[in-house]
């Protein structure tokens, strides 16, 4: 996590005990009540999920995939993976952690802001790369791209301003090269 | 219900209605149910029959399958997992939908835990009413997720073939457990025109078998490092059959065995190298053993919290090499030096040849010593006593039977005292502890097991929870024996309030109980009642050979005894009570 996001920003995604921030891509078979199946591991454990990216794979209708963060202790984690794993539905589960992974993700910021104070916003979405997608008589609706931290270091930039509304995606994340996650 | 050959039914039955000429040919969602279950060789299902399994229970009508109804689900739950302990093979369920299928879930717990195949069949709503609190509607896939294997909800007839055999794959494979299938009344009423499956396609699913050589060589050079070996072992080994094999391995080595008490009955408990249960309530010998090894192998177990007792001094030093089928069990509780995923069969087969004879002559004269020292004892004065009943009954043919019990205090003697030494002949509810599993089981265990006799061992206290089956024991002619330790407590709560809570006696008295006897009686059941230690002898015979269906024997038992030897929960084991302190002891730390 990057200082600017250690900052009590309520924006910014909380991590309360500095734990360390897991990433878990699971390969599912596309079947009712697998999400629950997951959900109900880490539920038993007391574990919270931070966020959940569930998408069909398209190459294969027969199965999903799903991006996960969660932090906690690295030796529960481990048992609720293996638990994962376990559960018929599951293909696989990996915790990619310190790996070397493509790793990305989506924010939606709606600010409410006059015209006049729109330069700086502007100004700073523009170093991120941000895209504004909505640009209405009082507010703006910007789209971030990018890792994690980067969108962080956004928000937390944005934190003078009226945030009305914040989405975010969740961490998607691909191993790179030929291999497949 | 009409299959069952029924003298004199005690529940009304239906007349049966007329039945209308096929629409077409296509048999009906309930009928490839019930050919998909003859297909898996289902000879009984247990159930109690419900509204919305009602296409199931027709279908019934026309099958070879003998429908055992019961009095109630949980019942059922039991008696299928009593068929499946005893056999191998997978209890089945049959219940509606609702409170039908919601008693089934204390089974499914005590299948889940202690890794029995069983198959729950569920009736359901009609598929248009899910989630719209229709009749006797419950969320029954959603309420069983934590207690089953697999679960499925069949939405479509033509899946119910593949349901099936998926659901004996899943149940009876691996780690075997419990797989519940919903079926919505609409599903098994309309045709279905899928054909037998034979293959299943579950990606993801892998079943370890043969263990890794590389794993097996390097548990083979920790093994010939070791001079106080152990061998721990559990119900894995129960399960695949690796007894003939761990005894062979134990020769080989001499090394001492110790069991847990799921794994009773894997290695004959009477031979010179078996110390007999561990744990808990476990010999002195076996838990000294397992305090001064320097080396302990858990052969299908899983370092269970009434095994290790407090894990931070449990076998400090000690390598430990784990094989277990679950590679989840792996790291859970214990790290060991090398894991092996693999039937527990297979791998002590293949471990054997990399093994040689192990300098343990110290070590087993340091355990047979401790053995002399430190024998199981109970005083033969003052009254009758559990143990001087069970004791007894293993002397007088107990050892040859199937012995199921319930949950307490006979449950801990009778693994002390009745010592098992034939694979699947122990039937206890370890996992869960569930009360009331023992006498259904037995029920299970007979129907499965005709030749055979069949004790249930049972507390006045759990016994209470189902006998509501004497019913289905009797209409059976079950020579199913019940015997009960009637203590009028519930008596190992009992136990712990006075060692650990200045006996303030709280929800132990179990004043009010009936006269067994008499209840044996109203059922037409054949009853004694054991007051005196002078009749245990000939009451226990008289009941070995009764065989005009189920008998009764209430032993009452002095009130106030306790188990020892005895390891608070969350104490060392090396803090074990061997006899009735005279100090008062601190609250345990440990899980209940």
């Amino acid at each position: 996590m990057s200082a600017a996001s250690a900052a009590a920003s309520p924006i910014a995604a909380s991590n309360p005990h500095s734990a360390p921030v897991h990433t878990i891509s699971i390969l599912v078979r596309n079947k009712p009540g697998v999400l629950v199946r997951i959900a109900l591991v880490f539920a038993r454990r007391g574990y919270n999920i931070e966020s959940l990216v569930v998408s069909a794979d398209v190459t294969n209708g027969e199965f999903s995939r799903m991006t996960m963060t969660c932090s906690g202790d690295p030796e529960t984690l481990e048992q609720i993976i293996k638990q994962v794993t376990k559960l018929i539905d599951v293909v696989h589960a990996f915790d990619h952690t310190g790996q070397f992974v493509y790793e990305t993700e989506v924010a939606l910021v709606k600010i409410q802001c006059k015209l006049s104070d729109r330069t700086e916003i502007l100004q700073i979405a523009e170093l991120y790369s941000a895209k504004v997608v909505d640009y209405g008589v009082d507010s703006l609706i910007v789209r971030i791209v990018g890792a994690h931290e980067k969108i962080d270091v956004f928000l937390s930039l944005l934190r003078n301003y009226q945030i009305v509304e914040l989405v975010r995606s969740g961490k998607i994340l691909m191993t790179r090269g030929l291999e497949t996650t | 219900m009409a299959t069952s050959p029924a003298p004199r039914p005690l529940t009304p039955v239906p007349p049966a209605p007329a039945k209308p000429a096929p629409v077409t040919k296509a048999q009906t969602g309930a009928e490839a149910l019930i050919r998909c279950l003859e297909r898996e060789g289902v000879e009984y299902i247990f159930g109690l029959s419900g509204g919305a399994a009602m296409p199931i229970f027709d279908a019934l009508v026309d099958s070879k399958i003998k429908l055992i109804l019961v009095r109630h689900e949980q019942g059922a739950t039991h008696m299928a997992d009593g068929y499946a302990r005893s056999t191998g093979k997978p209890g089945v369920v049959l219940v509606t939908s609702g409170p039908g299928a919601t008693n089934t879930v204390t089974g499914l717990l005590t299948a889940l835990m202690d890794s029995c195949p069983m198959i729950v069949l569920t009736g359901q709503t009609i598929s248009p009413m899910l989630g719209k609190d229709a009749f006797q509607e419950a969320d029954v896939t959603g309420i069983t997720y934590p207690v089953v294997k697999h679960s499925y909800l069949v939405k479509n007839p033509n899946d119910i073939p593949r349901v099936t055999r998926e659901a004996f794959h899943l149940a009876t494979t691996g780690r075997p457990g419990p797989v519940l299938i919903d079926l919505p009344k609409d599903v098994t009423s309309a045709p279905c025109t899928a054909q037998f499956v034979d293959k299943v396609n579950l990606p993801g699913y892998i079943v370890p078998g043969k263990a890794d050589p590389d794993a097996l060589k390097k548990a083979a050079t920790l093994i010939a490092k070791s001079r106080k070996p152990v061998l721990y072992v559990g119900h894995g080994a129960v399960i695949s059959g690796a007894g003939p094999a761990i005894m062979k391995l134990a020769e080989k080595l001499q090394a001492p065995i110790v069991n847990t008490l799921l794994g009773k009955g894997a290695c004959a408990e009477d031979h010179p190298l078996h110390q007999g249960m561990l744990g808990m309530h476990g010999t002195a010998y076996a838990n000294k053993a397992v305090t001064n090894c320097d080396m302990i192998m858990a052969i299908g177990a899983r370092w269970d919290d009434r095994i290790t007792g407090k894990l931070s001094e449990f076998c400090v030093g000690a390598t430990k090499i784990h094989i277990d089928i679950d590679r989840a069990e792996f790291n859970k509780i214990v790290r060991p030096d090398v894991s092996i995923a693999a039937d527990a069969k297979l791998a002590i087969e293949d471990l054997i040849p990399l093994v040689d004879k192990l300098d343990t002559g110290d070590w087993l004269k340091q355990i047979a010593d401790w053995r002399k020292h430190f024998p199981l004892k109970y005083q033969k004065r003052g009254g009758l006593k559990a143990q001087h009943v069970l004791d007894r009954l293993d002397d007088l043919g107990g050892r040859d039977c199937i012995l199921t019990t319930d949950v307490g205090q006979h449950q801990m003697w009778a693994a002390q005292f009745c010592l098992t030494t034939k694979n699947r002949h122990w039937l206890s509810s370890g996992g869960a502890g569930t009360m009331g599993y023992g006498f259904p089981a037995a029920i299970g265990a007979q129907f499965a097991n005709p030749g055979k006799k069949v004790w249930c061992i049972v507390g006045d206290g759990g016994f209470q929870m189902t006998m509501c089956e004497l019913a289905t024991a009797a209409l059976h002619k079950l020579p199913v024996k019940i015997l009960i330790i009637n203590n009028s407590y519930l008596g190992m709560v009992r136990q712990w309030q006075e060692l650990f809570f200045e006996n303030r006696l709280s929800g132990v008295d179990l004043e009010g109980n009936p006269d067994f006897v008499k209840l044996a009686g109203a059922y037409g059941i054949k009853g004694w009642r054991i007051k005196r230690p002078n009749e245990v002898d000939r009451i226990l015979k008289a009941a070995m050979e009764w065989n005009d269906g189920p008998c009764l024997v209430e032993a009452e038992v002095i009130k106030e005894d306790n188990v020892f030897p005895m390891i608070p929960a969350g104490a060392a084991l090396r803090d074990m009570i061997i006899e009735r302190p005279k100090t008062k002891m601190a609250k345990p730390e440990g899980s209940t």
